[in-house]
């Protein structure tokens, strides 16, 4: 295995999606993502690939949607509001089923919000973002070892499948270095057969239509019926989490990136006053991992939803859990982290206590 | 074993960089480790500070507050960050621009003259490494050597005579305490 390097978790992210076989960059500048188009500005110029500085994240996301109608691996990344300007484009690639790679390094909002770290894009990864039916398939890295190795998954996903596939990862796992191994196989771009469906220099074959759109009575239905199968055949083989200490739980925390890694500090403080608590770490947040919490439920009694946002994955638990176990949210606005001493004072109240529950409408 | 470090100081005073190498250096000795920068609206002359973790332990959170030592290299970062430290904690002062003592009495204190001690050694940019040297020493959490040996590999475009000078200035604040 190769030496052990420490990077910058975004740093990491574009370094990840080259060894994927990223081949075509585009993106504009925002904190705190900015590492990565910095990074690919070079590395593209190494690998043989194009980088792009477009004039807008409208314009990156459709670039990325040109390249991909050719079969090439493309990625752009943005942060918070950068993404809410992809999101038309999101929703023209679902539908023209491009199989594109977008990272959004989250920061606080709504709006212009501010440049730390938060987790308030979790519904609009997760239920879409832009307009119509369609998914995207969503993977949440905790460390920067992730941010490496998840852009492979997520291609491969995606290409599989044929829609977008995206890394949801805050700030504080984009700005932070540690020690990183790269531990997928790197991909040889000559390897990777051309899609069937991937425009180019037509000798003589079929002719190939890329787009979003049907305009015929009947056929936008059942060109959506066939995707929504694909999205079932998602749920069922492409779900992947983490569990620690959840053997002998009492309570299962839920939570992703930089709040699992919190709730890893105030488990191990819960232990050591004899609370047997859990952790379930959704690695991907599209397709959510609601069969296992349906699994778990059937001896843990009390969820503890972790979220820097005001209730939004908690939403996902409830709706896995429909009621057979106790749901609590402890959630942080605006870019705030919970301290592990106030996710161990939480779950000691909701232990000895019975603090009151969590629900989505009050 | 876990020692979470706070350093804090004016934009190009090194603070980034300090950081950035004592994550390295732990790594070195094989101990798990993080870096974190404050990444606000900083600018040269503005303050900018980080947060280091090195544990025996997986790392969880990469943000330090409550520091188990808190480095400062000039006057606003002392009255910022001496109520973070942890009692018994450890303070180190660069008393070559911060005037001003330290007012807690349940941590210990370290004066450090990191401006005038590389000044002497012939370059004033390695005054972060002073500060570091005696980080090393008063702590244990990483040797004099790991972060010497961290040097050319986290700044490849060092020369050898400045990572020698680099290394000065380590052994000079080690030699503090």
């Amino acid at each position: 295995m190769a030496e052990k390097t420490l990077m910058k978790g975004n740093e990491a992210l574009a370094e990840g999606a080259v060894r994927a076989g990223c081949r075509f960059f585009a993106g504009y500048p925002i904190t705190p993502q900015n590492e990565v188009p910095e990074y690919m500005s070079w590395r593209m110029a190494q690998v043989g690939g194009a980088f792009v500085q477009a004039e807008s994240e409208v314009s990156a996301i459709n670039m990325i949607y040109g390249a991909a109608a050719t079969g090439v691996r493309c990625m752009t990344s943005s942060s918070s509001p950068g993404m809410s300007l992809k999101q038309e484009g999101m929703s023209y690639c679902a539908g023209a089923d491009l199989p594109i790679f977008v990272a959004n390094v989250m920061r606080g909002g709504p709006g212009l919000g501010n440049i730390a770290g938060a987790q308030g894009d979790y519904w609009q990864a997760t239920r879409g973002g832009g307009h119509g039916d369609y998914r995207t398939f969503v993977m949440a890295p905790n460390s920067v070892s992730e941010m490496a190795n998840l852009p492979a998954k997520c291609y491969e996903v995606a290409y599989k499948y044929r829609l977008p596939s995206m890394i949801l990862a805050d700030g504080i796992i984009g700005q932070m270095m540690e020690p990183v191994e790269f531990t997928t196989p790197e991909v040889n771009i000559k390897d990777l057969t051309e899609p069937a469906w991937a425009l180019g220099i037509n000798a003589g074959r079929a002719k190939r239509i890329v787009k979003s759109y049907d305009l015929r009575e009947g056929y936008l239905e059942k060109l959506v019926l066939e995707r929504i199968k694909r999205y079932r055949q998602i749920e069922q083989n492409e779900v992947v989490y983490e569990e620690k200490m959840m053997e002998d739980a009492e309570i299962a925390i839920v939570a992703y990136g930089t709040s699992a890694r919190v709730a890893v500090a105030g488990m191990k403080l819960a232990r050591e006053k004899g609370l047997k608590v859990g952790l379930l770490r959704p690695v991907t947040l599209w397709p959510f991992p609601k069969a296992r919490i349906v699994e778990l439920s059937k001896r843990v009694k009390k969820f503890l939803v972790v979220e820097m946002s005001m209730g939004q994955m908690v939403e996902d638990v409830l709706l896995s859990l429909n009621g057979r176990a106790e749901t609590h949210l402890l959630a942080k606005p605006g870019a705030a982290v919970t301290t592990a001493d106030e996710l161990y004072k939480t779950i000691e109240s909701i232990v000895k206590k019975g603090a009151r529950e969590y629900a989505a409408a009050k | 074993m876990y020692q979470g470090i706070r350093i804090s100081g004016f934009g190009g005073q090194g603070v980034i960089s300090a950081g950035i190498l004592l994550a390295y250096s732990g790594m070195v000795e094989g101990k798990e480790v993080s870096f974190f920068p404050s990444y606000g609206a900083e600018m040269r002359g503005g303050t900018a500070n980080c947060s280091v973790v090195i544990a025996s332990d997986e790392v969880t959170t990469p943000i330090v507050s409550e520091p188990d030592t808190v480095i400062v290299l000039n006057e606003p970062s002392l009255a910022k960050f001496e109520p973070l430290v942890k009692p018994g904690g450890l303070l180190i002062v660069n008393s070559s621009l911060v005037n001003s003592k330290a007012s807690r009495t349940d941590i210990k204190v370290l004066y450090v003259p990191c401006n005038a001690i590389a000044a002497e050694l012939g370059n004033a940019k390695i005054m972060n490494m002073v500060a570091l040297g005696a980080f090393a020493a008063a702590t244990g959490a990483v040797s004099v050597d790991a972060i010497s040996k961290a040097l050319p590999k986290v700044y490849k475009k060092l020369k050898p005579e400045v990572i020698e000078i680099n290394i000065k200035a380590l052994k000079r604040g080690a030699a503090i305490n």
